[in-house]
C-alpha cells in the first residue's frame, strides 16, 4: 500500500497547503491561474482551520492587486504573517509595494503561480514573464520545478525571509505546476512549527509599527542620504543565500526531502549543461538520466534560487568539464543582448573568467534559448534537440525550441517522433466535455492510483477557449517511479472518447500507439459503432491494431438518474478494461471515492453514482474488429471551402487543436486579426434547437433579442428575394405597416446555436388547441441540421434591411444586424444579449475597450472572433487592455476620435474654397441624432472624398485620411461588475468626472464570473460566492446612485429579460447623451446556480422582488425642469426571498448556515425596501431649474 | 373536563392536532401552538422526490461550465451543503427537544428504499410517530387500480416493519372500495388513517394558457366527506382515525370525533387565526360539552359512526337518493 501521508494534490493546493498554516493575514484578489490558491486559504478559514499556531488566518479579498499588495504591507508593518497568492499582470500591480517591502527589509512571501504578462495578446497560461518584471524590486526569488516542490518550497521560502530580512517571491509554473495534480508528501503540522523559528518570528514581531514602541517608517529622503541608507541594505542581500542554504538544510533535517539553491542532475563529467527552472527542469532532468543511461555526458543545473543570484554557489554546482551551456529563459525581453538568466549566467561566467575564479578546464561555450512562453509545451524531444545545439561546433545561441521560426530562423528543429516514454508507465489521454463531468472522474481515478497504489501518478487537464460546449483533454500517467514527464501525453496506451461527436472534429487517435486500448462512448450499438466511425477511426484502429471498447454511456447515465454526466461510467469502464487493480478492487475504489467525494452531500448523491457504477459493467462491450475499413465517409472538413485564406491556412489549424503546428510566419507581429471568424467555426453543440411555426408566430422579434450567440435571426425583405429559395425555406407576410407588403423569416443558424432554449422561453406564441407548442419549439438538431444549413444561408444571403426605415424599438432593433456573433460564451449566457444589442444599434460606428473577463474572453479568445462587419466592411472596432484601467482606455478612444474629428473639422474648413461652402456647411452641422442623420452624413463624406481626391495639397491628402471621422463614432467600455465596481472603479469614476461623451456598459452578473465565480461588491447581500461563503452580510454597491450624485451622468439600470422596451430606451438614450452614460446591465450568469433556460423568469422575479430595480436617470430632463430620474419598475411585488431561494447562489446558505441565511435574508429584505424608497422619493422630487437657487 | 384521547398509543390532552403543514417548520409557532393547547404536532411532510431533484441539480451544477481553465467550478464547495434529510432530522430533534407534546413526522417517499431509510432515520431523530402521506396520482394508463392499492399497502407493510413507533397512513378519497384499503393498510401495520389528503388543486391561466399552482385553504364544505368515511370506517376497522381538511372550529372537531376520529388535524383555520384559534376551539369544545353535560370526549367518540348512528342509510346510498329528492321537491 501507498505511505499514509502520500496525497494527490495540484500544485496551488499544495502550495496554499503550507501557506494558510504558517501565515495569520491573506490579502488576495483572484487571477488565473492563482485564484485556487486564495480560494482554498478561504475556504480552509471559512471551516476554522487553523495555522500552526492556534489561530484561524485572516482571509481578504480586495479590490485589486495593487489594494491586495498595499493591505499586505500594512499588515506586515503592523506584525502579522502576511502573504498574498497571485500572478502576472496581478503581480505587476504589487510591484510599487514590492519596492516598499523590500526596501524595508520585511520578512514576507509572495506565492506566485508564474504566468505569461499580456503583450500582442493576454495569455493565462504559464511563463516566467511576470517574475521576471520583478528582478529589479529587491524581492528574493525562490523556483519549483513540481507540486512537491512548491509544497516545500513554500515553506522553505517563509524559513529564508524570516532569517534574510528579505522578501521572496515563491514561483511554480502556472498551469503546469499550479493545475498539476500529482502525489507528494505532505508537511505536517508539526514539522512546520519545528521548522518555523519562533526568534525570528520575535524579531518580526517585534520591528512591528506599534504606539507601544513608536518608530517612523516611509520618510522621504533627499539626495544628500538616500544613496547611501539604500546601500546600507547590502549586507542582508549578501547573506542571503547563506540563509536560503541553511533553510534548505534545516528543512531536509526535518523533512527528509534535499534541496540546493543550485542542484546538478547528471553526469559528474558533464560536457553539455542546461541551466534551467521551473518545471522544465523536470523534462530535462528526466532526458539527462535517459541520456546519461546511454553514456551521454550530459547534466541539468536546475536553479532554485533566482534571486538573490548567488554568482559562486551557481559556479561551484556545474561540473568543471562544462564545454557548453544552453541557458533556457521562459520569457521574451525583446529587444535585450539576451533574456534575464542567460545574462546572469554570462556575467557569473565571465566575472569568474576575469577574476581568474573560473571552475572550468576550458571556457564554456554559452548560449541562450527560449522555451515554454504561454506554457508552450517542453518536452523530451525538445530537450533533446538542445543537447544536440551544444554538441555542434557552433551552437546556435538566441535559439528557440518548441516552435517553427520561419521568420528569424532563430528555431531549433525537433524531432517530434523522439520519445522516451517507458513501457511500465500508463499514459491515458480522455477527451470529454466541460459539462459531463471528465476531468472531475479523471482527477478522482488518479487520485485513487496515487494515493491507494504504490504508484507516482499524474493528472493534467487541458481546456478548451470556448465556455459553451467546452472540450477537456486529461492527460493522465502513473509508473513504479517518480514522474518528471512535465509536458502532455503525446504517446497514450490508452485513449478514451467520451464524447461521440469528438470523432468528427478532432483527431482523437492520433494519441494512441500501437496496441493501445480506445474507449469509446458510443450511442450505437457495439455491432453498429464500427459502421460509425469515420474512415480515418477505422484506419488508425486497424493499422495500429487498437484494442476498442464501447458503451452508451448517455443511456445508462439518463437511466441511472445522472442526467448528462457521464464521468462516473466511464471512469468505471476506464478502471474496468484498464487492469490497473483487479475489477472488484478498483470498482470498490471507485464506490469509495464516490462516497468521499459525496458523502458529505447526502446519501442521495452518493447512490444515484452507485446505481451508475452498478449499471455500467453489463453495458460495456469489447469490440470485434474487422480486417478491413467499412466506410468512405472522411471527417468532415474543420472549416468551410468558403472560408477565407487566413481561416483555412491558420485558424482551422488551430482549429482541429493542432495550433502548434503553426509557423511563427502564420502570424501577425502585433497581435491584429480579423473580424468575423467565428462564423467559419460550426461547433455543432446544440442537441436540440429552436423551429419555428411561421402561422403561429406573431413576429414580436423577441426570440432574436434574447439569444446570446446570434443564432437566432430575423428578416424583413422583399418577396422577389424568395426567388430560388431552399424548399423548406418558411417565409410569411409581414404583418405590421412599416414594411408594406414585405415578406418575414425567423431563422435559426442551426451549427451555431447552443440550444439554450431561451428563444422558445420567451417566446408568447402559444398553439390556442395545443399550447404546449409554440411558434417556437426546441426539437433534435441531427435531423435538422443539413435542411438548416442550407436554409440559413440562403437567409444570409438575403439583403440586410435599411436601418433608415426601422423603428428603433424592441422590435425594430432586431432587424438590425447584428455584428456579434456565435461567440463562446456560455449556454444561455446573460451578457451577450446586451452586447449583441450595442452591436446591433451601434456596431458600424462602434469603437469597443473591453476589460478583462468573460466579455473580453469570448470577445476575442482565438481561435475565432466573434465580433464581425456590415455588407460595407464597418463593425465594431474592439480592444482589450487590462482588467483594471478599461474605462480610461475607452476614454483614450474618445480623446484620439474627438481630435481627430476635430481636425477634420480644421481641414475640411481650410479647404472650403474647393469642397464649396454648401457640403462642408452640411457636413459640420450635420445631425447625426438617428439612422438616417448618420446615412446622410456617410453620403456626405464619400463625396467629399471625390471631391478632394482631384485636389493636390498635403491638406487634401490628411483629410482624405481621416474624412470618415465626420461620422459620428460611438465609443463604449464594456466589462463586468468586477471591472467597474472593484478594481477599474477608480478608472470608472474619474471617466465620469471628466463629462466626456463615453457610454460605460456594465455587464453586472455580481461576481467575477470568469475566474469561478468570486465575490465581488456588486454581489448581492445574503449571496453566497467564493470568498463570500457564508454569506455576503454587506448590501450591493449601488454603482448607479453613486453615478447620479454627479448630476452630469446618463445613468440607466436595466434587465432585458424583465423589461426588454426599458433596455432598448436606455441604449438609445444613453448613446445620444452628449457625455458621460452608465449603463448597468443585469446579467444572468451559471454562477448564480441554476438552469439558465430559466434565466429570464429569474430576471423578471429579481426586477419584482425590488432587488434589481430598472430606471433611467437623464440629467436632460433636469435642464428643462423635469425630474431626470424615471422609475421603470413598480414597488416590489414579491418577498426577496421567493426569488432568492430559485438560486442555489442564495439557497446554498440555508442548507450550509440556516441561521445566518434566514438572518440575511430579513436584512436584505429591509435593504430592499430601503433602497426602493430612497429610488421612489428621489424619483418624485420637484426640479427646478431656473436660476433662483429655490429648490421645493 | 376530559378531552384527552389515544391516538397511534399516544395519551393526547385533547383530540386537537396540528397537521403537517408549513405550520410545523417553525419552532417559535411550534411552542406558541403548544402553549394554547394543541395535543400534538404533525410536521411538515419530507419529500424524498425533492431530495433526490436537488441531489440531481447538484450533480448538474457539478458540471456547469466546468470545463474552462480561468473557472474549474462557479459557486464555493462548502462540505456543510448536505442534500438530504438532514435538516428535517434537526428539526425533529429540536422539536422534540422543545416540545412536550409527542411530534410526529411525516413522509412522502417515492423510491423503493426510500420509505423504509427515512422512517428508519425520523425514528432515530426521535419521532413519536409516523405518517405516511402516500400522496401519489397515477396517470399511467397501463397501471390499474390494483396496482396502486398494492403499492400503497407495501409502503405500509415496509415502514411498518422497519419501525417500532406507530405508523399512521394519510390517504386520498380516490379509491374504489376505501373500507377493503382500509382494512388491508391496517392489516398491513397502519396504526392509525387519516382521512383525507387534500390535493393542491393546480389552476388554468387563460391569458397566458398555463398551468398554475393554486394553494386554497380548506373550507367547511370539505369536511362532509370526512364525515362520511370516517363514520363508515369507525363502524368496522379496527384502528385509530385522524381527520384532516375542512375542521375550522369547535363543532368540526365535535362532530369528527362522533364520526370516529380520534384525533382532528386542523391546518386552514390555523393559518387563517393564528395559533391562539387552538385556545379558542378547545374552549368552544369544552363549553359545548358542558352545555351539553358531556364529560369526556370518550362519550362521543364514534356515536355517530355507521353502526351507531340512528339512521345508518344516511352515510351510504340511500343518503344520495334522498339529497336528489330532496331537490326534486
Amino acid at each position: 500500500m501507498a505511505k499514509s501521508n502520500m496525497i494527490m494534490i495540484d500544485g496551488n493546493e499544495a502550495t496554499a497547503s503550507v501557506a494558510h498554516r504558517i501565515n495569520e493575514v491573506c490579502a488576495i484578489y483572484p487571477i488565473t491561474p492563482s485564484s485556487n490558491m486564495g480560494e482554498f486559504a478561504d475556504e480552509w478559514s471559512a471551516k476554522g482551520q487553523k495555522n500552526i499556531w492556534g489561530s484561524i488566518p485572516d482571509v481578504i479579498e480586495l479590490q485589486s492587486e495593487g489594494g491586495a499588495s498595499g493591505a499586505v504591507h500594512g499588515s506586515l508593518q503592523a506584525g502579522a504573517l502576511t502573504t498574498t497568492f497571485t500572478a502576472s499582470q496581478g503581480l505587476l500591480l504589487m510591484i510599487p509595494n514590492m519596492y516598499k517591502i523590500a526596501g524595508e527589509l520585511t520578512s514576507a512571501v509572495f506565492h506566485v503561480s508564474a504566468r505569461t504578462v499580456a503583450t500582442h495578446a493576454l495569455s493565462i497560461f504559464g511563463d516566467h514573464s511576470d517574475i521576471n518584471a520583478c528582478r529589479q524590486t529587491g524581492w528574493g526569488m525562490l523556483s519549483s520545478n513540481s507540486v512537491q516542490e512548491a509544497h516545500d518550497m513554500a515553506c522553505i521560502a517563509q524559513m529564508a525571509t524570516l532569517a534574510s530580512r528579505i522578501p521572496f517571491i515563491h514561483f511554480f509554473d502556472g498551469f503546469r505546476t499550479s493545475h498539476e495534480v500529482s502525489k507528494m508528501e505532505k508537511i505536517t503540522d508539526d514539522q512546520l512549527r519545528e521548522l518555523m523559528n519562533e526568534e525570528q518570528i520575535h524579531a518580526h514581531r517585534e520591528r512591528a509599527l506599534t504606539p507601544d514602541r513608536p518608530v517612523i517608517r516611509g520618510t522621504a529622503q533627499n539626495p544628500d542620504v538616500f544613496f547611501q541608507a539604500r546601500e546600507a541594505i547590502n549586507p542582508y542581500y549578501e547573506a542571503c543565500p547563506g540563509h536560503v542554504q541553511q533553510a534548505m538544510h534545516d528543512f531536509a533535517k526535518v523533512v527528509g526531502r534535499e534541496y540546493q539553491p543550485y542542484q546538478y542532475v547528471g553526469a559528474a563529467d558533464a560536457e553539455r549543461v542546461i541551466v534551467i527552472m521551473g518545471s522544465g527542469a523536470e523534462a530535462v532532468h528526466e532526458m539527462v538520466e535517459w541520456l546519461t543511461e546511454r553514456d551521454e555526458k550530459v547534466g541539468v543545473l536546475k536553479v532554485r534560487m533566482y534571486r538573490p543570484f548567488a554568482a559562486e554557489a551557481f559556479l561551484a554546482a556545474l561540473p568543471p568539464t562544462t564545454k557548453a551551456i544552453a541557458v533556457m529563459d521562459r520569457t521574451k525581453e525583446p529587444g535585450c543582448v539576451g533574456e534575464p538568466m542567460y545574462i546572469d549566467v554570462m556575467t557569473v561566467l565571465n566575472e569568474a573568467r576575469t577574476e581568474g575564479r573560473s571552475p572550468f578546464s576550458t571556457e564554456p561555450v554559452l548560449v541562450g534559448g527560449r522555451y515554454g512562453l504561454s506554457s508552450k509545451e517542453f518536452n523530451a524531444p525538445m530537450v533533446k534537440a538542445i543537447f544536440e545545439n551544444l554538441m555542434t561546433d557552433t551552437p546556435k545561441n538566441h535559439f528557440t525550441v518548441g516552435i517553427v521560426d520561419d521568420i528569424s530562423h532563430t528555431s531549433l528543429a525537433v524531432d517530434d517522433d523522439f520519445d522516451i516514454a517507458p513501457d511500465d508507465v500508463f499514459r491515458g489521454v480522455f477527451f470529454g466535455l466541460g459539462s459531463d463531468g471528465t476531468v472531475g472522474a479523471n482527477k478522482n481515478s488518479i487520485k485513487i492510483i496515487g494515493e491507494e497504489t504504490d504508484n507516482f501518478a499524474q493528472g493534467y487537464f487541458v481546456y478548451d477557449s470556448k465556455k459553451a460546449g467546452a472540450i477537456t483533454i486529461s492527460h493522465l500517467r502513473f509508473g513504479p517511479r517518480p514522474i518528471r514527464s512535465t509536458y502532455l501525453v503525446k504517446k497514450a496506451n490508452f485513449v478514451a472518447c467520451h464524447q461521440w461527436v469528438f470523432l468528427d472534429k478532432y483527431d482523437v487517435l492520433e494519441y494512441a500507439e500501437p496496441g493501445a486500448t480506445f474507449l469509446v462512448n458510443s450511442p450505437f450499438t457495439p455491432e453498429e459503432t464500427w459502421n460509425q466511425f469515420p474512415l480515418e477511426v477505422q484506419e488508425a484502429i486497424i493499422e495500429r491494431e487498437l484494442k476498442v471498447y464501447c458503451i452508451d454511456a448517455t443511456t445508462v447515465a439518463q437511466d441511472s438518474g445522472m442526467g448528462r454526466r457521464t464521468n462516473t461510467i466511464m471512469q468505471t469502464c476506464f478502471f474496468a478494461i484498464s487492469g490497473i487493480l483487479p475489477r472488484d478492487e478498483a470498482i470498490a475504489k471507485i464506490k469509495g471515492a464516490i462516497k468521499k467525494t459525496y458523502g458529505s452531500k447526502g446519501d442521495e448523491i452518493v447512490d444515484l453514482n452507485f446505481r451508475a457504477v452498478d449499471a455500467t459493467l453489463a453495458n460495456l462491450h469489447q469490440m470485434a474488429i474487422p480486417e478491413a475499413v467499412s466506410t468512405e465517409r472522411r471527417r468532415p472538413p474543420i472549416v468551410s471551402e468558403n472560408a477565407p485564406d487566413l481561416v483555412k491556412r491558420v485558424t482551422a489549424v488551430m482549429l482541429a487543436n493542432k495550433g502548434d503546428m503553426l509557423p511563427v510566419s502564420a502570424f501577425p507581429p502585433d497581435g491584429t486579426w480579423p473580424l468575423g471568424t467565428t462564423q467559419w467555426e460550426k461547433r455543432n453543440i446544440a442537441i436540440e434547437i429552436p423551429t419555428w411555426d411561421e402561422e403561429l408566430c406573431i413576429q414580436c422579434n423577441k426570440c432574436v433579442l434574447v439569444c446570446p450567440h446570434a443564432a437566432i435571426r430575423v428578416k424583413v425583405y422583399d418577396p422577389a428575394e424568395l426567388d430560388g429559395a431552399p424548399d423548406t425555406y418558411k417565409a410569411v407576410d409581414y404583418k405590421a405597416k412599416d414594411f408594406p407588403g414585405a415578406k418575414y423569416t425567423i431563422q435559426v443558424a442551426p451549427e451555431d446555436c447552443t440550444g439554450c432554449t431561451l428563444c422558445a422561453r420567451v417566446c408568447p406564441a402559444k398553439d390556442k388547441s395545443n399550447p404546449r407548442h409554440k411558434a417556437l419549439d426546441m426539437v433534435p438538431q441531427m435531423p435538422l441540421r443539413e435542411q438548416e444549413r442550407i436554409n440559413y444561408d440562403f437567409f444570409l444571403s438575403l439583403p440586410e434591411v435599411d436601418r433608415t426605415k426601422v423603428k428603433i424599438d424592441v422590435k425594430g432593433s432586431q432587424f438590425l444586424q447584428p455584428l456579434f456573433e456565435y461567440s463562446g460564451a456560455c449556454e444561455g449566457c446573460g451578457e451577450t444579449p446586451y452586447v449583441k444589442l450595442l452591436t446591433q444599434l451601434f456596431g458600424d460606428r462602434a469603437m469597443i475597450s473591453n476589460a478583462t473577463g468573460c466579455s473580453s474572453i469570448y470577445g476575442a479568445n482565438l481561435p475565432t472572433t466573434p465580433y464581425c462587419t456590415n455588407e460595407d466592411g464597418r463593425g465594431p472596432a474592439w480592444s482589450n487592455s487590462l482588467f483594471e484601467d478599461n474605462a480610461e482606455f475607452g476614454l483614450g478612444f474618445r480623446l484620439a476620435v474627438d481630435q481627430t474629428q476635430i481636425h477634420a473639422e480644421h481641414l475640411l474648413k481650410q479647404l472650403s474654397a474647393d469642397v464649396g461652402d454648401t457640403l462642408v456647411s452640411a457636413l459640420l452641422s450635420a445631425d447625426m441624432g438617428d439612422e438616417a442623420g448618420i446615412a446622410a452624413q456617410r453620403e456626405r463624406v464619400v463625396q467629399l472624398k471625390a471631391t478632394i481626391q482631384s485636389i493636390d495639397s498635403p491638406e487634401a491628402k490628411r483629410l482624405a485620411l481621416i474624412a470618415d471621422y465626420l461620422v459620428k463614432k460611438s465609443v463604449w467600455a464594456v466589462g463586468g461588475d468586477g471591472w467597474a465596481y472593484d478594481i477599474g472603479y477608480g478608472g470608472l469614476d474619474h471617466v465620469l468626472g471628466t463629462g466626456r461623451d463615453m457610454n460605460i456598459l456594465v455587464l453586472d452578473t455580481g461576481v467575477y464570473s470568469n475566474t469561478g465565480g468570486q465575490a465581488s461588491k456588486a454581489t448581492p447581500m445574503a449571496a453566497t460566492a467564493k470568498f463570500a461563503m457564508g454569506g455576503k452580510s454587506i448590501e450591493k454597491k449601488d454603482l448607479g446612485l453613486m453615478a447620479m450624485a454627479y448630476g452630469h451622468v446618463y445613468v440607466a439600470q436595466v434587465a432585458f429579460g424583465a423589461k426588454d422596451r426599458q433596455t432598448i430606451q436606455a441604449f438609445q438614450e444613453a448613446e445620444s447623451y452628449p457625455g458621460p452614460s452608465l449603463i448597468i446591465a443585469y446579467s444572468h450568469c451559471i454562477a448564480h446556480g441554476y438552469n439558465m433556460g430559466d434565466a429570464l423568469d429569474h430576471q423578471q422575479a429579481i426586477v419584482d422582488s425590488g432587488a434589481w430595480p430598472l430606471y433611467r436617470f437623464d440629467p436632460r430632463r433636469a435642464v428643462i425642469g423635469e425630474n431626470p430620474l424615471k422609475l421603470d419598475s413598480k414597488a416590489p411585488t414579491i418577498p426577496f426571498e421567493k426569488f432568492a431561494m430559485t438560486e442555489n447562489r442564495f439557497r446554498m446558505l440555508t442548507k450550509t448556515d440556516p441561521e445566518r441565511a434566514r438572518e440575511l435574508m430579513v436584512n436584505a429584505q429591509r435593504a430592499i425596501q430601503v433602497r426602493f424608497d430612497v429610488y421612489k422619493q428621489l424619483a418624485s422630487l420637484t426640479i427646478n431649474s431656473g436660476s433662483t437657487g429655490e429648490s421645493n | 373536563m376530559d378531552l384527552t384521547t389515544t391516538y397511534l398509543g399516544l395519551k393526547l390532552k385533547n383530540p386537537l392536532v396540528c397537521g403537517a403543514s408549513p405550520l410545523g417548520a417553525s419552532l417559535d409557532t411550534l411552542r406558541h401552538l403548544e402553549d394554547s393547547g394543541i395535543a400534538a404536532i404533525v410536521l411538515p411532510s419530507l419529500f424524498e422526490e425533492e431530495i433526490l431533484a436537488a441531489a440531481k441539480g447538484v450533480m448538474a451544477m457539478e458540471g456547469a461550465g466546468a470545463g474552462f481553465a480561468e473557472a474549474t467550478s462557479y459557486l464555493p464547495d462548502p462540505k456543510g451543503y448536505h442534500i438530504g434529510p438532514g435538516q428535517y432530522l434537526d428539526h425533529i430533534k429540536q422539536a422534540k427537544e422543545t416540545l412536550s407534546i409527542p411530534v410526529i413526522a411525516s413522509l412522502n417517499g417515492s423510491s423503493p428504499g426510500g420509505w423504509t431509510r427515512y422512517a428508519e432515520k425520523m425514528q432515530a431523530a426521535g419521532a413519536d410517530a409516523i405518517e405516511l402521506n402516500t400522496y401519489f396520482l397515477s396517470t399511467d394508463i397501463t397501471e390499474n387500480g390494483a396496482d396502486v392499492e398494492n403499492r400503497t399497502i407495501n409502503i405500509v407493510r415496509e415502514v411498518a416493519g422497519a419501525v417500532s413507533i406507530p405508523v399512521s397512513v394519510k390517504l386520498s378519497p380516490f379509491f374504489s372500495s376505501i373500507p377493503n384499503l382500509a382494512k388491508r393498510l391496517v392489516e398491513a401495520g397502519a396504526g392509525a388513517l387519516v382521512l383525507f389528503n387534500r390535493f393542491y388543486q393546480p389552476d388554468i391561466d387563460i391569458e397566458d394558457l398555463e398551468v398554475v399552482p393554486n394553494l386554497r385553504l380548506s373550507s367547511a364544505e370539505e369536511l362532509r366527506l370526512r364525515l362520511r368515511w370516517l363514520a363508515i370506517l369507525s363502524a368496522t376497522i379496527e384502528c385509530d382515525f385522524s381527520c384532516t381538511g375542512g375542521a375550522h372550529h369547535a363543532g368540526d372537531v365535535i362532530k369528527s370525533v362522533m364520526a370516529g376520529a380520534n384525533t382532528v388535524q386542523m391546518v386552514s383555520a390555523l393559518l387563517i387565526h393564528g395559533a391562539d384559534h387552538v385556545k379558542g376551539t378547545l374552549e368552544a369544545v369544552e363549553g359545548w360539552m358542558s352545555e351539553h353535560e358531556y364529560e369526556s370526549i370518550g362519550q362521543m367518540y364514534g356515536s355517530m359512526n355507521l353502526s351507531k348512528t340512528p339512521d345508518p342509510s344516511a352515510y351510504t346510498r340511500a343518503n344520495y337518493m334522498k339529497i336528489l329528492d330532496s331537490w326534486e321537491r
